[in-house]
């Protein structure tokens, strides 16, 4: 038996929206091993974000649980779940969500202070060098562009040194050809730590990109893909060969 | 109907949601602070009008430092009037027969048949038991009051010495018809009959006695007639009281006090504007897309706004009526801490000032945050569509207008004077514009600070990011703190000095009305019971009638000081040399051997400002029917702090020889040892004892009582203060709940995000504590050098008290609003916020 790195185990969600409850993730289950890349795909509104939001233990299911490292989330409590993003996940939201009041440098820091880390402001600044910051560490996020805030967004992320990247459409609100940069650095970050990847996205050629392909469909888990490994090392090829 | 339905539920909506409270807490909190004190100075004020008339004793008095002429009682008795004379002096009473008995200053009033003419007299004890009514002492009786009962332990049947007579205590006065009920103090008062006041000797000179003539009318309209006739003869020293122009200084004592404590409510109802304005900018910003969503389904705009305000009227008036009641409790509590401060009963509250403090709050409601919110009426509704869109700006100009004639309202309003008002607006101003440049400064420098740890940088950070509300929070709670440092620290810090600054042998006991051949057996007398050398000092009491010949008219004295002072009797005195503690500073003192009247007058320099009297001009006074002319040759600066004998007008020696004349001695008794005086007093029944500590301890307690009330309504502006604080807590929520859900994902633990959250607060206490602590030390030290004259070391725990104190406050208020944003799930506030 394979170890798995992130289960998911019978997730539902329902909401209660008015009088009537309305189920947004109904009894989804799925294993990610380690250093996998597993896109996340689906129509709008068809819970994407809601699973994203509870692999990563920022919101509670109904029922059903998530296991992290061999941890199940549902025994611990929001303190303990904070604890287990510090030590596993990173996470990069569509709309960048910095900390306005913060610096990129302080920004980036910031996960790396949570943890107590002891030399932080040098590895962050490592951190924006490496996504070709280095020059924008007193900016305020106010002062930024969307794709440098999303470059600070991915220092922030991988400057935890997180075991698995969590995206939710992380090219959403950016142009196409910026969109494309930011894709390429993720990628080439998740490659060069290992990262486990999932990513959130309706575009079906970030999404090819990755290892696996999970659909969703109004809730239910509806598809799960693995393309052929000579893609991803063709993938890797042209990649490399850029 | 159906727009107050809709409002009521949309109102009830937001209320659930906790959008409303600061909003309602900054109202309730302005009505209740000027409800307050307008409670309380209604209630003085008709206390005052309902005993004065029974307080006067009479309808009209005339009184005056002299006998009367016989010509006032004629013309009263030929107009049908009632008439009663009185005569007040103060005289050393203690009970006869006792070897070490305690003698004290009492206000002796002698009174005769007929008194009193109006009110009634209410014992305690004696002939007529807890009753009341009229009558007056018999020959050789004396009716003593409570507390000089008290003060002597005299009983029904004892026997009170009252300078050479001796009389029978018959009765114990609990309350009479006496004016000095009005004052902060009174003390011990003792009724005799007029005709045992020859015996006791003590009309002397020195003696402050007065005069009465009591008057009242039997037929309506027969008073006015008698008061037309005294007004055309009144001469010099006399004057008519009746319930109409009573006791003017207890008047103008608490118009002052009213102002200065509607001044110190008007503080916290500033400090409640800025609260309403955040509060509303904050609703404004919630609510923009319910009306964007009214007007996409076809509200009117003025529909919307019709719905906008109709939801605030009833809030506002919601808040009102809790403000009220607040205000009612709280005037009662004031109505304790002054208590017998202007009247002994206090009637029930009136309507009028539920009405001031109403028209207050609806003020600060319609005037800051309305116009604001008539923004909502312009709301495109395109913005359902476009969240983006900037929010109506073509108010905002309004709103500002608005708020800023809203202030100027209020302000002329409770300051009633335009300078005070000005004043006032710019001290309120000045301190928040000045806690907030100094806020953002030391803000801007503690950044430059290496701050190693994520709790404090990000704290930091988060008051960096607002600067502009920062220091505007910072700025409102400094306030609220100078206000309570420097009522009650920096109070404490100056009695101290003051009495610290006391020379250690500054006397603490005066004799006055020493005649001239008692002096050296008094001075022998004292040398050998208290082995103190103490030096008598001549004094004469003349009234000023001439400057440079032509006859004084205080009339052209506006200020009211000025012509009191004017009008009463000064105490002259002649001394050879310049006295110590006194430095000439205009002028020149008389040469040694200078004697008469020619050498000149030596006149104390601020009595000399008040009067408008330089060196060279020419004053007569009159003392007793004889007169002195002299030309003013020097001004004196005297240390009255030394409470040494000090005199307003020397001459030199021999100027005032056919003058009568009394002496004054000052000197310093063994403290605790009271026996002394009793034997004095037995020796000179005219000779009166005045204890300094005595009346320290009541200046202290008068000092302490207003002080009590004022920190009393500066508690409202402290809680204004946190008030502002929680509405810049609460319009920055959104901001803080956002930052906690990032942190969370980020895997903050509580812990963490608890810290962050106690370093922003803590800063931002200490930093306003630290500048409250700075402006109450600044004022302290003001106060020192311009009022109290003293050094003055301001003491370290100002700053304590100011920048601990500040801290845990803001600490405890901070952690209060928002410890909401630690639980909830990071998904749901983001999705929310996004
Ligand atoms: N707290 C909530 N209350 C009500 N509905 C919700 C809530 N969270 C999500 N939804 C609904 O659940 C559905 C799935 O949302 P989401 O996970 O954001 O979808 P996706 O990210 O795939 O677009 C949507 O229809 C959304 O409106
Ligand atoms: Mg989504």
């Amino acid at each position: 038996m394979p170890s798995f790195l992130v289960r998911a185990i019978s997730l539902s969600k329902v909401v209660q929206s008015g009088d009537a409850p309305i189920s947004i993730l109904d009894d989804v289950s799925f294993d990610v091993a380690a250093r996998e890349s597993v896109a996340i795909v689906g129509a709008s509104g068809s819970g994407k974000t809601t699973l994203l939001g509870l692999l990563a233990g920022l919101d509670d299911p109904t029922s059903g649980d998530v296991v992290l490292d061999g941890v199940g989330l549902a025994s611990l409590d929001q303190d303990g779940r904070a604890a287990m993003r510090q030590r596993l996940v990173g996470f990069v939201f569509q709309s960048f969500q910095l900390l306005p009041a913060l610096t990129a440098l302080e920004n980036v820091m910031l996960p790396l202070e949570l943890a107590g880390a002891a030399n932080a402001a040098q590895s962050a600044r490592d951190w924006l060098a490496r996504v070709g910051l280095a020059r924008r560490t007193t900016h305020y996020p106010r002062q930024l562009s969307g794709g440098e805030q999303q470059r600070v967004a991915i220092a922030r992320a991988f400057a935890g040194d997180p075991k698995i990247l969590m995206a939710d459409e992380p090219t959403g609100n950016l142009d196409a050809a910026t969109g494309v940069e930011i894709a390429e650095l993720m990628f080439r970050l998740n490659r060069e730590h290992g990262t486990t990847l999932l990513l959130v996205t309706h575009d079906a050629n970030l999404a090819a990109r990755c290892e696996r392909r999970l659909s969703l469909a109004a809730g239910r888990l509806v598809g799960d893909e693995r393309r052929a490994a000579a893609h991803v090392v063709a993938d890797v090829r042209h990649v490399a060969a850029k | 109907m159906n727009t107050l339905r809709l409002a009521l539920r949309l109102l009830a909506r937001d209320f659930r949601a906790g959008e409303l409270r600061v909003l309602i807490a900054a109202i309730v909190l302005a009505v209740a602070s000027v409800g307050t004190v307008a409670f309380f100075a209604d209630r003085v004020k008709q206390g005052l009008v309902l005993q004065s008339n029974k307080l006067l004793g009479a309808d009209l008095m005339v009184s005056a430092d002299h006998p009367l002429p016989a010509s006032y009682t004629d013309e009263a008795k030929r107009l049908g009037l009632a008439t009663s004379h009185a005569i007040r002096f103060n005289s050393m009473v203690a009970l006869a027969h006792a070897t070490d008995a305690n003698a004290v200053l009492t206000d002796v009033k002698a009174v005769a048949a007929g008194y009193p003419l109006r009110g009634t007299i209410t014992f305690a004890s004696g002939r007529q038991a807890k009753r009341t009514g009229g009558g007056i002492p018999g020959r050789g009786e004396a009716w003593v009051d409570t507390r000089l009962a008290d003060r002597i332990g005299a009983k029904v049947g004892s026997s009170i010495e009252v300078g050479d007579a001796t009389l029978a205590v018959t009765a114990i006065v609990a309350r009479e018809p006496e004016v000095a009920g009005l004052t902060f103090a009174p003390g011990p008062k003792l009724l005799v009959n007029l005709a045992d006041v020859p015996a006791t000797n003590l009309l002397t000179p020195g003696n402050r006695a007065t005069w009465r003539l009591l008057v009242a009318e039997r037929e309506p309209g027969e008073l006015q007639r008698f008061r037309t006739f005294v007004s055309s003869r009144i001469a010099r020293g006399e004057r008519v009281e009746s319930v109409r122009d009573l006791r003017p200084e207890v008047r103008q004592t608490l118009e002052r006090a009213e102002r200065f404590l509607g001044l110190a409510a008007l503080v916290a109802v500033l400090l409640a504007a800025a609260a309403v304005a955040l509060a509303a900018s904050r609703y404004l910003r919630r609510h923009v897309d319910t009306a964007a969503m009214l007007r996409c389904f076809g509200a009117r705009g003025s529909h919307t706004l019709a719905l906008f305000v109709t939801q605030f009227a009833v809030l506002g008036l919601i808040a009102c009526a809790i403000g009220l009641v607040g205000a009612l409790l709280a005037q009662q509590a004031l109505a304790a801490l002054m208590s017998g401060a202007f009247v002994a009963t206090l009637p029930a509250p009136g309507i009028e000032p539920a009405l001031v403090a109403i028209a207050t709050g609806l003020l600060l409601l319609f005037g800051f945050a309305l116009p604001p919110l008539a923004a909502l009426a312009h709301v495109t509704p395109l913005r359902v569509l476009r969240r983006d869109l900037p929010m109506p700006r073509r108010s905002a100009l309004f709103a500002y207008a608005a708020g800023v004639v809203t202030i100027g309202v209020l302000v002329a309003w409770q300051a009633r004077e335009a300078q005070a008002a000005l004043i006032m607006l710019g001290g309120v101003g000045g301190v928040v514009v000045a806690s907030g440049l100094v806020a953002w400064l030391l803000l801007t420098a503690l950044k430059r600070l290496p701050v190693r740890g994520l709790s404090w940088r990000y704290g930091l950070a988060n008051l960096r990011r607002r600067p502009l509300a920062s220091s505007l929070q910072i700025g409102a709670l400094a306030l609220g703190l100078t206000a309570l440092l420097l009522l009650t620290v920096v109070r404490g810090d100056l009695l101290r000095n003051w009495r610290a600054n006391l020379p250690p042998d500054a006397p603490n006991e005066f004799l006055v009305n020493v005649l001239p051949d008692q002096v050296d057996d008094a001075r022998t007398w004292l040398h050998s019971t208290l082995s103190v050398d103490a030096e008598f000092k001549p004094m004469v009491r003349g009234r000023l009638v001439e400057v440079n010949g032509s006859a004084l008219d205080t009339a052209r004295y506006e200020d009211p000081r000025a012509r009191r002072l004017a009008e009463r009797e000064f105490n002259l005195s002649w001394a050879s040399e310049v006295p110590p503690g006194n430095r000439v500073v205009k002028g020149r003192y008389w040469p040694l051997d200078a004697r008469g009247a020619d050498a000149g007058i030596s006149l104390e320099e601020g009595i000399a400002n008040t009067l408008h009297v330089k060196v060279g001009d020419r004053l007569t006074f009159d003392a007793g029917g004889l007169r002195v002319t002299a030309p003013v040759t020097s001004l004196r600066k005297v240390d009255w702090d030394s409470f040494r004998v000090n005199f307003f007008a020397l001459f030199a020696p021999g100027a005032l020889d056919r003058l009568p004349t009394t002496y004054v001695a000052a000197f310093r008794a063994p403290e605790g040892n009271t026996a002394w005086l009793s034997g004095l007093v037995k020796r000179y029944p005219n000779i009166l004892a005045i204890d300094v500590a005595e009346i320290l301890g009541e200046i202290e307690s008068i000092l302490d009582r207003v002080a009590r009330a004022v920190q009393f309504v500066f508690l409202f502006t402290l809680a204004a203060g946190l008030v502002v604080l929680q509405a810049a807590i609460a319009s920055t929520q959104d901001e803080r709940r956002y930052d906690a859900a990032i942190l969370r994902t980020l895997g903050a633990s509580r812990r963490q995000l608890t810290a962050a959250q106690v370093a922003e607060f803590a800063l931002l206490g200490a930093v306003a504590g630290l500048l409250g602590a700075a402006a109450a030390t600044a004022i302290g030290y003001g106060l020192a050098d311009r009022v109290f004259n003293v050094p003055f070391a301001g003491s370290p725990y100002v700053w304590l008290y100011g920048i601990v104190g500040g801290a845990l406050a803001v600490l405890i208020a901070g952690t209060l609003g928002t410890r909401q944003t630690l639980r909830e799930a990071p998904l749901r506030v983001l999705r929310q916020l996004a």
